[in-house]
Formats: structure tokens, C-alpha cells, sequence
């Protein structure tokens, strides 16, 4: 699909997000008090809170909304959710939020939590099992050979620590842990995303 | 007491030569002391952990856990899963209550596993090893193979968040959670109060906003210092890793001298339990927990 509003949500960014965001039907019960604002642990850091972020979407404000970074600023603490007063599902709706934006291809570019987020999953899908050394390293490079190898180096303290400690293991580039049925896997989750696909109208 | 039989679902952090494989070792030295049998969930697959959704969505995220679900009730039929990660127990529990809630999601995600010839009939419990401690064995039951006190130690209960927020242990709070503190008494030891005992260490995002997470790192270890604690103990591979591994470059960068041992329940149980310096997997510790290795011995 593309970044364009598709023609039955013209007008009605609402009724878009309650129909295609995870969690998103709950969105119009937010009151506005502002307990997840300030419940947030990196609320310094974004430029939208979750509650403003609700009455965007009431606003119709999709294009920022959309590509707002403030979604990949959750840390799944879930202090959000325990405290709401309203009780709504506010870390499912940001990462519903999110996981869209990313999907429409809205969300903002090179955002570092995006870009991690991307990795996580190709790495753990790619074996059934995530491999630690590869998803870190793939972070350390993802800006390009000298900047990774700046990265790497600056953390290499950190490295050397856990290899003494024997939990990190250099083998792991070559190979590492792995499901006997990745083929199973890889097929379900295949179809797991042409239904889902379908279901929320992406086309890729 | 009887022996508990329970499928395991360790996690991909437990694995061997991974980040949190002292924490395995010392779960299953743990389990032999309660007499707790943990098998092995055969060829389970990463619950996608916290930061899933952003690639993996709903379903596809959903199908992942569901396939563990599957091959448990295939192989280890009616007996509970148990995750000792606190992101898998979070993910694995939050994907059953989805599919209970909705015969849709349920059928799709079916349809989804059938292109591996699974099926999930709906019937597991999801449960957070500290729960079976809790609540299967009990705090006297957790007593009494006890051969060393943990008398003199004083230890900073750091619960974190994902298995105190959303789902939580049943009767605790949300904001002063109990049972890790009560879990070091029985032990002997020494639970200091602190003020940053369920803060986010970052999670995920201390490797994508390292600066941030940094700063929520360095106020869980100095109020931890602040309070007189000599060590911090928690449920959570992420939140050990984060604040243990990531100490060395706040000092770097920031002139400060952390330097707090961040150990798991299971190794303080072992080492209460008479278990060594290798059973308990303090080796395993990037910053050496030297006073619970002299009791612990070689």
C-alpha cells in the first residue's frame, strides 16, 4: 500500500486506526489526564506523548502521527498500561502504532529503535533463535564499515567482558544456534504475514 | 515433596555461550535442590521479545509463540510452560490471552502454524518461573533446603518491569512489589528499601539508545549504593545485562565509579543451597560477586 490515505479512511484518521492498529479501537476512550506522559521513562525524549499522540489521531493529524518518533521511544516498561485510569492498552497501541507507520513506510527514517527492531526480527526469524553477536554487531555496522568499526571499538571493553565471562561466544558469526525446522518456521510466519497482509491492507 | 514436572521454555538468552547462560545453570542447580523437573519444550523457537512488533506485527508475532505452544502440547501435554526470561513469559503470556480472547486471531494463527503441520488446541498456562516458586513451592518450601544463610548481605531486590508490569505476580503491586525482598530474607539476607526497584533499565533500547538508557542504568545503581546495598538481584536476563555489563562505560564516560554486582534469584538459592562457585554460576558474572563466591567456595 502506499504512503497515500487509502479512500474509505479520507477524512477519517479515527476510524483508520481503529480499524488497522493493534489495540487501536481504544484509542477514543483516552480522557487527556496525562498519567502515561508522566509515567514514561524516556517522557524527556519524545516529541509526542502518548496522550497527545491520541488526540492527533481524533485531529486527523495522520502524516505526523505517523512519523512521529515518539512510538520508538517505548521501552515495553508497561508503566503506561498498570497506571491509565481508563485502563486502555497504551505500549500495545504505541507498538501497533509503530509497527503501522513502519509498514506504510511513514515512520521516520533512520530511526536508530526502527532500524534495531528490523534487525531483531530478520536475525531471530533467519535461525528460530536469536543470535546475539550478529544482531550486536549488525547495529554496531548498520551505519557503514567505519562507523561500525568505530563502535565496535569503543565497545570492545564491554565485549571482552562478557567473552571472559563466557556469554558471548565469536563462533556465533559462523553459524551459532539454530531450530532443526527453520523451513517450518519460515513457512509459518510466511503465512502469518500474507494474512495479516490481507487482513490491514498492506501490499508488500 | 512430590516432584514438579513443568515444559521449559528457557529463551534464547539462556543458551549456551549467550548472555544470560549463568543464569540456566543456576536455575537448574536451583532445580534440583526443589526438586523441580524441567523439560525441555523439543525445538522451541525466540518469543520475538519486546521489540518484535515493529518488523513482526501482530500475527506473525502471535504464530511464533504460538508455535512453542504447539510443540508443548504436542510433547509435554498438560504441563504448564515455564520461561525463566522475562521478555518470553511476557510475550508467550500476552499472545495466549489474545487467542483465548479471540476465536479469529485464534483461527488464523492456526492457519499460520499449519503450514507446519501444527495445531494449537489453546489448552497451555503460561507461567514465570518465580511464580512456580511462589506459588507451586511456597517461601517455606524454598526454606528448607537451605544449608548456608545469606545473614549479612545486603542485596537491592530489583524487579524491573516485565514480570511486575503488565501481568505481574498474583497479589503484588505494580509500584512496590514484595516477593523479591521476601524471597532474600528467606534466604538470610539483607533486602535494602531503594527507590528505583521497578525502573525500566531501557530494555531493548539500550543498544539503539544507548545515552538514555545509560542514564536509567546509573539511577538504578546508585540508588542501590545509596541505600547500602553490596549487590543487586534480579528476575530479568535484560535487566542483568543492562545493568552489570553497561557500568564500565558509564564510568568511562561519566567519571563515576559503579562497580555493583547484578546477580539473579536462582544464584543466591544456589548458593544457599550449598551449590559452588560454578553451580551457582557466579563465573559466569562480569562483575564478580566476590562476597557471594566466599560463601559460595570453590
Amino acid at each position: 500500500m502506499s504512503a497515500q490515505v487509502p479512500e474509505r479512511y479520507r477524512n477519517d484518521f479515527l476510524r483508520e486506526v481503529e480499524e488497522r492498529v493493534e489495540e487501536g479501537r481504544w484509542v477514543k476512550m483516552c480522557m487527556q489526564c496525562g498519567v502515561c506522559a508522566g509515567s514514561c521513562p524516556f517522557g524527556p525524549h519524545w516529541e509526542h506523548s502518548p496522550q497527545k499522540i491520541f488526540m492527533m489521531i481524533r485531529a486527523g493529524k495522520r502524516a505526523e502521527v505517523l512519523g512521529s518518533d515518539s512510538m520508538w521511544m517505548c521501552t515495553s516498561c508497561y508503566n503506561c498500561i498498570v497506571r491509565c485510569p481508563r485502563k486502555l492498552p497504551i505500549t500495545h497501541i504505541m507498538h501497533g502504532l509503530a509497527n503501522y507507520a513502519h509498514r506504510l513506510g511513514l515512520a521516520p527514517k533512520g530511526q536508530p529503535t526502527r532500524e534495531f527492531a528490523r534487525l531483531f526480527w530478520d536475525n531471530c526469524i533467519k535461525q528460530g533463535r536469536a543470535n546475539e553477536l550478529k544482531l550486536t554487531l549488525g547495529l554496531y555496522f548498520k551505519d557503514g564499515l567505519a562507523a561500525g568499526i568505530k563502535t565496535a571499538l569503543a565497545m570492545k571493553g564491554i565485549g571482552l567482558g562478557m567473552f571472559k565471562a563466557k556469554r558471548i561466544n565469536p563462533m556465533e558469526l559462523f553459524g551459532g544456534h539454530r531450530i532443526k525446522d527453520v523451513k517450518g518456521l519460515h513457512a509459518i510466519i510466511a503465512k502469518a504475514r500474507e494474512i495479516e497482509d490481507r487482513r490491514k491492507g498492506y501490499t508488500s | 515433596m512430590a516432584k514438579k514436572e513443568y515444559a521449559f521454555y528457557p529463551g534464547c538468552s539462556s543458551q549456551l555461550k549467550a548472555s544470560a547462560s549463568n543464569y540456566l545453570v543456576s536455575v537448574n542447580a536451583m532445580c534440583r535442590k526443589l526438586d523441580i523437573k524441567m523439560t525441555e519444550i523439543p525445538d522451541w523457537n525466540c518469543c520475538g521479545a519486546s521489540i518484535g512488533y515493529g518488523e513482526g506485527g501482530e500475527l506473525p508475532r502471535h504464530a511464533l509463540n504460538a508455535r512453542n505452544f504447539a510443540l508443548s502440547e504436542q510433547h509435554l501435554p498438560g504441563r504448564d510452560i515455564v520461561a525463566t526470561c522475562a521478555a518470553c513469559w511476557l510475550g508467550a503470556r500476552e499472545t495466549k490471552e489474545r487467542l483465548d480472547a479471540s476465536s479469529e486471531l485464534m483461527k488464523e494463527t492456526n492457519e499460520a502454524l499449519a503450514a507446519a503441520g501444527l495445531h494449537y488446541k489453546g489448552e497451555v498456562e503460561i507461567r514465570h518461573m518465580v511464580e512456580v516458586l511462589i506459588e507451586d513451592i511456597g517461601y517455606d518450601g524454598l526454606k528448607a533446603p537451605a544449608v548456608k544463610s545469606l545473614e549479612g548481605l545486603k542485596f537491592a531486590g530489583y524487579v524491573g518491569c516485565q514480570t511486575n508490569r503488565p501481568f505481574g505476580i498474583a497479589g503484588e503491586s505494580f509500584e512496590n512489589p514484595m516477593y523479591l525482598d521476601k524471597l532474600v530474607e528467606t534466604l538470610g539476607g539483607e533486602a535494602v528499601p531503594y527507590d528505583q526497584k521497578v525502573t525500566c533499565c531501557g530494555g531493548a533500547l539500550a543498544f539503539s539508545e544507548p545515552e538514555k538508557s545509560q542514564k536509567q542504568i546509573r539511577d538504578i545503581v546508585e540508588s542501590a549504593y545509596d541505600h547500602g546495598a553490596e549487590m543487586i538481584v534480579t528476575p530479568c536476563p535484560l535487566c542483568q545485562a543492562n545493568v552489570e555489563v553497561y557500568q564500565s562505560e558509564i564510568n568511562k564516560k561519566q567519571g563515576t565509579k559503579l562497580n555493583m554486582p547484578v546477580l539473579y534469584y536462582s544464584q543466591l538459592m544456589t548458593v544457599a543451597y550449598g551449590g559452588n562457585m560454578k553451580d551457582s554460576g557466579l563465573d559466569g558474572q562480569v562483575i564478580r560477586a566476590a562476597k557471594l563466591e566466599k560463601l559460595a567456595g570453590k
